[in-house]
């Protein structure tokens, strides 16, 4: 065989095992017992869902013990995640939608929207509890779910929710019929809900600001000076030092992260420190034990970072300078 | 008034308000003295006099990186910013979220340049915390309704034919906090849950044909991460089969771990949620799902009471990222207005600027290449007479849909809504110069 004959008949091998549509070699079957471990999701017609149960004062006893410090006794706290019980009405079971959702700015529960029972088991036996996902055991999840379900009174205390009765809880779910699907934005070619012409001249537009930033929110996000490149941007101007050293080392420890003269960012004004502290002989203790090892409590939610590295100097020259802002 | 930018690379944070107002004037032969202050004290009072009647010390005084030795090659093997970028930095909105496991980060949208979003910039949502995932442990599953439930491993995955696309990724909830009112300050907190990068990975439509899918009964695919929250989305099968991918890679290199890494779903022009990260299984079913993250959250609440589900594609929307929001006009005269445009839906036709709050609109450079589902720079000359303005960008896409006002959007979904704000943003320019978010009708 000449060389280019042999070329030949290796190049004619090529489309035929493309043809073949797979990737010899590539990836390989999967075994039941690994299919079992990780399909784990529950459909709204309960495919997927394991047989089991679980009653409502199990799970209560669960919910004490690994649910509550996040989500609130009845399931109600606001503290770590938005709330799960609370909103819904005995009409709502009844109707299957939720009234108040019609109303203005309600605070919306999970009960409230959640409109498949599915959900909530399938989410709980994925990923609860927070810190130590697909812990529970299949019963376990039932309990917990008829336990949520129960503080919205949507099941009653003695009952023992399970494969067999789950279609009756998904009978009493408030928000059953509260979802639509006729909508533009699952489909790629679906018809938009609003329409803008693309006006180029003398448009009639309403003249006037109708929102600004509030005055509460303006200090939230820190320094905006900061957070833009330091050149080359139309870029707010720093106030003129005037003071020795110390903005140097207010801006060397990033302290106008958080902090700002006369009024709130994230941290307190220092002037409102200052004036805290006024005529407190351990002002300047308390204050250095605070910088360096932070603290918490006195000012709002965000805490005081430790700043264990800053040397003693000048961490004083910083303290001093801080207590003379209310001056 | 005509010495265009002249001052915007000036040192102008150190100018002291009386020199501010100098230079609002008009007046700017003491400036000399401030570059030279500003170059030989950075931080402190300058005390330095200038090299007077002569010219800017920049030029004239040698600084050391002209006159010593620099650094070697590999004095740092993976590559860092300069010091001086230290303000470019992925922020989180105080107060948004109270766990920082279930929390996002904002891309600086203000400091970047083209459309390509810097892998340790690219923004962060997370639903029960990152993980470094060892890769040679990760493995993908592709079952359900497939002729042969099949396991890869990255080494498999990654012999596969693999395609580079670049796409632009959109947190359904961006701009989110902005359906009522103005809440935030700059365009990094009202628009910064965008990014976009050239993904590399092998195409969905690849594995779910290796799997021999049903393309009978298969009308979604569920995918699902390994992280604790096994976050889960549902997929319509079309999208699926068109240009989904799963990827390996993100702007030439693997997927940051904050992203993903090793693996992740990228689903061009759906909301981010559907891009599920630390990608462990993909399900072919006949029904949706109804996963947390699509029953309970990202779900738009209209003013009937009633939630639309499955609300996933991202639609047409723009945003000018300079002059924006906590920036600051020194002087008068000329600009370059820049922004970002895209669409869920397929490629930028057009982009409109307003810098009379929606009166009057020119249209803006585009920067090519013009790609699908990806991000579009755009740019537009604007002499500022320093009297007051508000810009505004207004995208059009290629189906002849036009970006919406706020109070277009309102009119049909309301104000508590959450998801899936598109609306044309305000940025106020004060006859001081100051740039602060506002909405205009």
């Amino acid at each position: 065989m000449s060389r280019f004959t042999s070329l030949a008949v290796l190049l004619a091998c090529i489309p035929a095992l493309a043809a073949a549509g797979n990737f010899p070699g590539v990836g390989r079957s999967a075994t039941p017992a690994e299919i079992k471990a990780w399909d784990i999701d529950v459909r709204p017609d309960f495919k997927g869902l394991p047989p089991g149960s679980g009653s409502v004062t199990q799970g209560q006893n669960i919910w004490d013990a690994k649910c509550a410090s996040c989500h609130g006794t009845f399931g109600e706290s606001n503290e770590v995640f938005t709330p799960l019980v609370g909103g819904t009405t005995a009409e709502d079971i009844e109707t299957g939608r939720v009234k108040s959702l019609k109303a203005g700015d309600v605070a919306r529960t999970t009960l409230m929207k959640v409109a498949t029972v599915s959900t909530l088991w399938d989410y709980i036996h994925r990923a609860m509890p927070w810190n130590a996902p697909k812990s529970l055991s299949v019963d376990d999840v039932y309990a917990v779910v008829a336990y949520l379900l129960n503080l919205g009174d949507i099941l009653p205390a003695d009952f023992v929710l399970s494969d067999k009765n789950i279609a009756e809880a998904q009978q009493r779910m408030p928000n059953r019929n509260g979802m639509t699907r006729n909508h533009g934005l699952w489909d790629i070619k679906g018809t938009p809900d609003v329409k803008n012409p693309a006006c180029m001249k003398d448009c009639l537009v309403e003249v006037g600001v109708s929102s600004e930033l509030p005055e509460y929110a303006q200090g939230a996000h820190g320094n905006l000076a900061d957070q833009q490149r330091a050149v080359a941007t139309p870029r707010k101007v720093a106030a003129a030092p005037a003071d020795g050293g110390v903005t140097t080392l207010v801006k060397k420890y990033a302290c106008q992260s958080c902090h700002a003269v006369d009024r709130k960012l994230v941290g307190p004004a220092f002037k409102d420190v200052a004036a805290k502290y006024k005529g407190d002989a351990q002002a300047e203790a308390k204050l250095l034990e605070k910088l360096k090892k932070g603290g918490g409590g006195n000012w709002g939610v965000v805490p005081m970072p430790p700043n264990p590295d800053i040397p003693e100097n000048d961490a004083r020259i910083l303290v001093e300078w801080v207590l003379s802002r209310g001056l | 008034m005509n010495v265009p930018g002249r001052l915007k690379r000036a040192p102008e944070n150190f100018l002291d308000p009386r020199e501010i107002a100098e230079v609002q004037a008009g007046r700017r032969d003491f400036l000399r003295g401030a570059f030279a202050a500003a170059l030989a004290a950075p931080l402190a009072a300058r005390a330095q006099p200038a090299v007077e009647g002569q010219g800017d010390p920049a030029i004239l005084e040698l600084p050391e990186h002209t006159k010593g030795l620099g650094q070697p090659v590999v004095a740092r093997p993976y590559g860092q910013p300069s010091q001086y970028e230290r303000n470019v930095q992925r922020r989180e909105s105080p107060g948004l979220t109270r766990v920082g496991q279930s929390s996002v980060s904002f891309a600086p949208l203000q400091g970047l340049f083209g459309i390509i979003t810097p892998n340790g910039l690219h923004f962060e949502r997370h639903h029960q915390g990152w993980w470094d995932i060892d890769p040679s442990r990760h493995r993908l599953m592709v079952m359900g309704l497939v002729k042969e439930a099949k396991v890869y491993t990255m080494d498999d995955l990654m012999r596969l034919p693999a395609v580079s696309r670049m796409h632009f990724i959109e947190c359904g909830a961006n701009t989110g906090m902005e359906w009522g009112n103005v809440a935030v300050p700059t365009v990094q907190y009202t628009h910064g849950m965008l990014s976009c990068c050239e993904f590399t990975g092998v195409k969905l439509s690849t594995l779910l044909d290796d799997g021999g899918f049903d393309k009978l009964k298969g009308k979604f695919v569920l995918a699902e991460g390994a992280d604790g929250s096994s976050m889960t989305r549902t997929i319509a099968m079309e999208r699926a089969l068109d240009d989904v991918m799963v990827a390996w890679a993100m702007n030439g290199e693997m997927l940051r771990p904050e992203n993903g890494y090793p693996l992740r779903l990228v689903a061009p022009g759906l909301q981010g949620v559907s891009w599920v990260k630390w990608l462990r299984r993909i399900e072919v079913g006949d029904q949706p799902w109804a996963t947390k993250d699509e029953a309970i959250h990202y779900i738009d609440l209209m003013p009937d009471g009633t939630h639309r589900q499955y609300s996933s594609i991202q639609e047409c929307k723009s945003v000018i990222t300079s002059p924006s929001g906590g920036q600051h006009l020194l002087d008068k005269g000329y600009y370059n207005v820049t922004g970002l445009a895209w669409s869920g839906r397929g490629k930028i036709k057009r982009v409109d600027v307003s810098v009379d709050g929606g009166r009057n609109w020119r249209t803006a450079r585009l920067e090519s290449p013009l790609q699908a589902k990806c991000l579009a720079r755009f740019n537009i000359d604007w002499v500022w007479d320093g009297s007051p303005a508000v810009l505004q960008s207004r995208a059009m896409d290629e189906t002849g849909y036009v970006q919406p006002k706020i109070n277009q959007l309102r009119a049909v979904r309301g104000k508590r809504s959450i998801y899936h704000n598109n609306a044309i943003q305000s940025w106020k320019v004060a006859d001081s110069g100051e740039v602060t978010n506002v909405q205009v009708y």
